[in-house]
């Protein structure tokens, strides 16, 4: 049995129709230049086949006018393609405020998921329909790309370093999730299944499952473990960065550099903590490369985030 | 357009193919059309070996589960088809065999400038082509041609160091032919042969002499920082060692973008050769193509970072990157116009090279087009790695150089051999090609948008039909590659005498003998005339 075929892939994000769109401009335009010159060529191989008796007088041999015409005109509809391509494509990457973490790790050959709230899940992906959800994604081993043909989404994983990339669900249904970027012998069946549901659904879906403790939760249990808290806990004697509030803050580097804290620096500092030295402090603290996991460390980083919201008011 | 040679010390002087009979007379040969037979009989050899590469994954995608071969073999598959292709058929075709062949004759020349290094080049590519297929034999190598870290340096169970040995050699190969090229196209040029009566053909391999001088050298190091990762554990590119995964693929793409370019601009060449002569018209515009043929190899070193618009490299260098894809699509577009009005009131018959250049001409437009998909960012967001990437590098690639290729070959067979190949059935294979690829590789556009992703060897069955559609493709199109092996072989022995010049065709190598002395030309030819002065 082979199922029934459709042309098109379903559509089930915010991203979807507007790259639907874009798709279709970029094709009727594309479509008239190569039907132009089809029909050019066939014309002309037609009007113009030896022994035909066409008027071939002065065949011109060069025109500048012809040449600037034909430069310029693609170049101003290229360069209007390419604006609509980036406002779209700076779009997928400048989240909006409040949109929904969900961390995924990947590694050969599967795709893990976890919530804020701690659920956990393996080679499924399950959100809410209408809600605006921000992937925070990291990779164990090798590069990864995660690809959901109905949300027209795809961001490689990088081991080494957070990508993140963001859109809201707004059909519910099954759909397909593949990896896009070769990964060795199981990447044909590094896939899985991404379950949009609506949200009362998702929210008592969020609540089952073996209870387990939130992100920040576990990731304050690690910040003890590991021993952050001798340091960067507020009354510590040892002269150490307060981590709290830190997520989007300004950052004065010793170098003189200045960056916004995100999820990748801080990540950066735990593993590499010489590469971006705040001003103000000694390099004393130890690198814990090779220490803590993928998932420990957005857990870690989830609570460092969430320490920032109970803290607001306190002292910075 | 030259002083004719006189015909009595033509027929003295044997053809460079009578000249001597012995093995040693090939293999130590310093002429550069024996050369260039040296290298096309071995990249036809890999031609098909990277070709019966890509039957046996057409084969295996015909249904959706991975039944014909493992996994682990699919992945050797297309790493060999894609490394075969690339390097050991795309990069050398045209400038090593008909480069090689007609370049010192269209500018009236008797040789390259260094005829030992054109023989030494012809050696080391041989060698990199037994160390790069032996990898693949022995074992095989499951990277794809991409090589993308840290799979490739730290994941991979497969001959990822010997390929890359055998890539590296192979690189020098094509620097040496470059440097011969720059050197042969600026200092041996006859009088009266200026930069613009150069024909486009000579343009195209001189840009394409240019980019493979620079940029080779960048996949050279690219390997070795590859190799020592992988045998030393020196942390580059693997993070977990320090390293960064994105400067492997800044570095690849630094080459291989270009690359692209080596791959296609020869065949623009050989397209610009073609179309004036069947049309029996001066080519349109030919300052403008030699600019754009200029333009296309100084932007495609620009361009590398459209491979990576998901990679997590920055939303700002994307946005840079898309602009400058964009722009590297004008003077691509400009010489499609400048071919089309090339036939407008010309006198144009159809023999099978004419059909070759204008398939070229659709299908390169094709791969053109759907380059702007790829290149408009959010687009490639959905599209990168998928199918889609898949058909639009075969329209340019195969339907665009590899349809040139054979176009040339047709073309300047009378020359090289003397003889003339069955007309019908060239023209036969040329209608055969062109069907059997866009049944093959049309499909593949549409199964890309629907997010069918590369390199996988089982699939979900909703993307069969058109699998298969693609699958059927491939018969058509291999039985179209057999075609011209066949009646070329049988050309040699029963083919009719072309004459000098049967397609009365203008540039300098059609004004001496078919085939050549091994001179090339009885008398140094003086140029007087601008280049396709063709009257109807």
């Amino acid at each position: 049995m082979m199922p029934a075929f459709h042309l098109l892939p379903p559509s089930a994000s915010s991203a979807a129709s507007r790259l639907d769109l874009l798709a279709l401009g970029v094709l009727l335009l594309t479509g008239i230049v190569a039907l132009g010159v089809l029909v050019l060529v066939v014309r002309f191989c037609t009007r113009y086949r030896a022994g035909s008796g066409a008027d071939r007088a002065h065949p011109p041999l060069t025109s500048r006018m012809a040449e600037i015409a034909w430069t310029a005109i693609p170049l101003l509809l290229f360069v209007g393609v390419y604006v609509w391509g980036a406002v779209d494509y700076a779009r997928l990457y400048s989240p909006l405020a409040g949109a929904m973490p969900v961390f995924i790790v990947a590694k050969q050959w599967m795709w893990k998921a976890e919530h804020q709230n701690g659920r956990r899940e393996i080679g499924e992906l399950h959100l809410a329909r209408g809600k605006p959800v921000r992937l925070v994604m990291a990779s164990q081993d090798v590069i990864h790309s995660f690809f959901v043909p109905a949300f027209r989404i795809k961001q490689d994983l990088v081991p080494g370093r957070y990508t993140s990339i963001w859109f809201t669900p707004t059909v519910d249904g099954e759909y397909r999730l593949f990896c896009a970027e070769f990964c060795g012998t199981g990447h044909a069946v590094m896939g899985g299944r991404v379950v949009v549901m609506a949200p009362a659904d998702f929210g008592r879906w969020l609540q089952e499952g073996p209870t387990q403790p939130g992100m920040a939760a576990r990731g304050f249990e690690l910040f003890r473990r590991y021993g952050c808290s001798g340091c960067h806990a507020a009354g510590s004697t040892v002269h150490a960065p307060e981590l709290s509030g830190l997520i989007g803050r300004r950052v004065h580097l010793r170098d003189g550099r200045e960056l916004t804290a995100d999820e990748a620096y801080v990540r950066d500092s735990i593993l590499l903590p010489d590469k971006d030295l705040v001003a103000g402090y000694a390099a004393i603290m130890p690198s814990f490369a090779g220490q803590i996991g993928e998932e420990e460390l957005l857990a870690i980083i989830e609570y460092i985030k969430e320490s920032s919201h109970d803290e607001r008011t306190g002292n910075r | 357009m030259t002083s004719a040679p006189e015909t009595a010390e033509r027929a003295q002087a044997p053809s460079y193919l009578a000249e001597d009979f012995t093995l040693w007379s090939w293999l130590g040969t310093h002429d550069h059309k024996r050369i260039a037979v040296l290298y096309m009989l071995s990249i036809t050899l890999f031609f098909f070996i990277g070709g019966l590469a890509a039957a046996l994954i057409r084969l295996e995608l015909a249904t959706p589960q991975g039944d014909l071969v493992t996994a682990e073999t699919y992945n050797k598959l297309f790493t060999a088809h894609g490394v075969i292709m690339v390097w050991l058929f795309l990069i050398p075709s045209i400038p090593a065999v008909l480069g090689n062949f007609l370049m010192p004759m269209m500018i009236g020349a008797r040789d390259l400038a260094f005829p030992r290094l054109n023989l030494a080049s012809w050696y080391v590519y041989l060698a990199g082509g037994a160390l790069t297929l032996g990898a693949l034999l022995a074992g095989g190598v499951d990277t794809g041609w991409t090589f993308y870290t840290p799979f490739s340096s730290m994941f991979s169970n497969s001959n990822v160091v010997l390929a890359l040995l055998g890539i590296l050699v192979l690189g020098f190969s094509s620097i040496l032919t470059g440097l011969n090229f720059i050197v042969t196209v600026h200092t041996m040029r006859a009088p009266g042969m200026t930069w613009f009566r150069l024909p486009l053909f000579v343009w195209a391999n001189y840009a394409t002499a240019i980019i493979l001088v620079l940029a080779t050298p960048v996949l050279a190091m690219t390997l070795v920082l590859v190799g020592i990762e992988r045998v030393f554990q020196v942390g580059i590119f693997d993070p977990a060692l320090g390293g960064d995964p994105l400067l492997f693929q800044h570095l690849f793409w630094f080459y291989s973008h270009p690359a692209v370019y080596i791959m296609v601009l020869p065949a623009m060449g050989v397209v610009s050769e073609i179309i004036p002569c069947f049309a029996r018209r001066p080519v349109f515009g030919y300052r403008f193509m030699a600019y754009a043929i200029l333009g296309i190899a100084v932007i495609g070193f620009l361009v590398w970072g459209h491979h990576m618009f998901v990679s997590g490299q920055s939303v700002y260098a994307g946005m840079v990157f898309s602009l400058l894809s964009f722009l590297v699509a004008i003077p691509s577009a400009v010489k499609v116009f400048n071919w089309t009005a090339t036939l407008y009131k010309g006198s144009i018959t159809f023999s099978a090279p004419m059909l070759y250049a204008l398939g070229f001409v659709g299908l390169f437009t094709i791969g053109g087009l759907t380059g702007l998909f790829l290149a408009a960012l959010a687009l490639d967001v959905h599209l990168s790695d998928t199918y889609f990437v898949v058909a639009h590098f075969h329209y340019i690639m195969v339907g665009g150089s590899v349809m040139a290729y054979l176009g040339a070959i047709h073309f300047w067979w009378p020359k090289m051999t003397g003889r003339m190949y069955p007309e019908s059935w060239g023209r036969a294979a040329a209608a055969i090609i062109f069907f059997g690829f866009n049944l093959t590789f049309f499909p593949q556009f549409l199964l890309g948008y629907q997010g069918m992703p590369r390199r996988y060897h089982s699939y979900p069955s909703e993307f069969q039909v058109l699998h298969l559609l693609s699958s059927a493709g491939a018969v058509v199109l291999a039985l179209g590659y057999l075609l011209p092996l066949a009646y070329f072989g049988w050309s040699l022995l029963y083919g009719r005498r072309g004459g000098d010049n049967p397609w009365r065709a203008t540039g300098l190598e059609w004004q001496t003998a078919s085939p050549p002395p091994t001179d090339n030309f009885a008398q140094a030819p003086v140029v007087t005339q601008e280049p396709y002065a063709y009257r109807q």
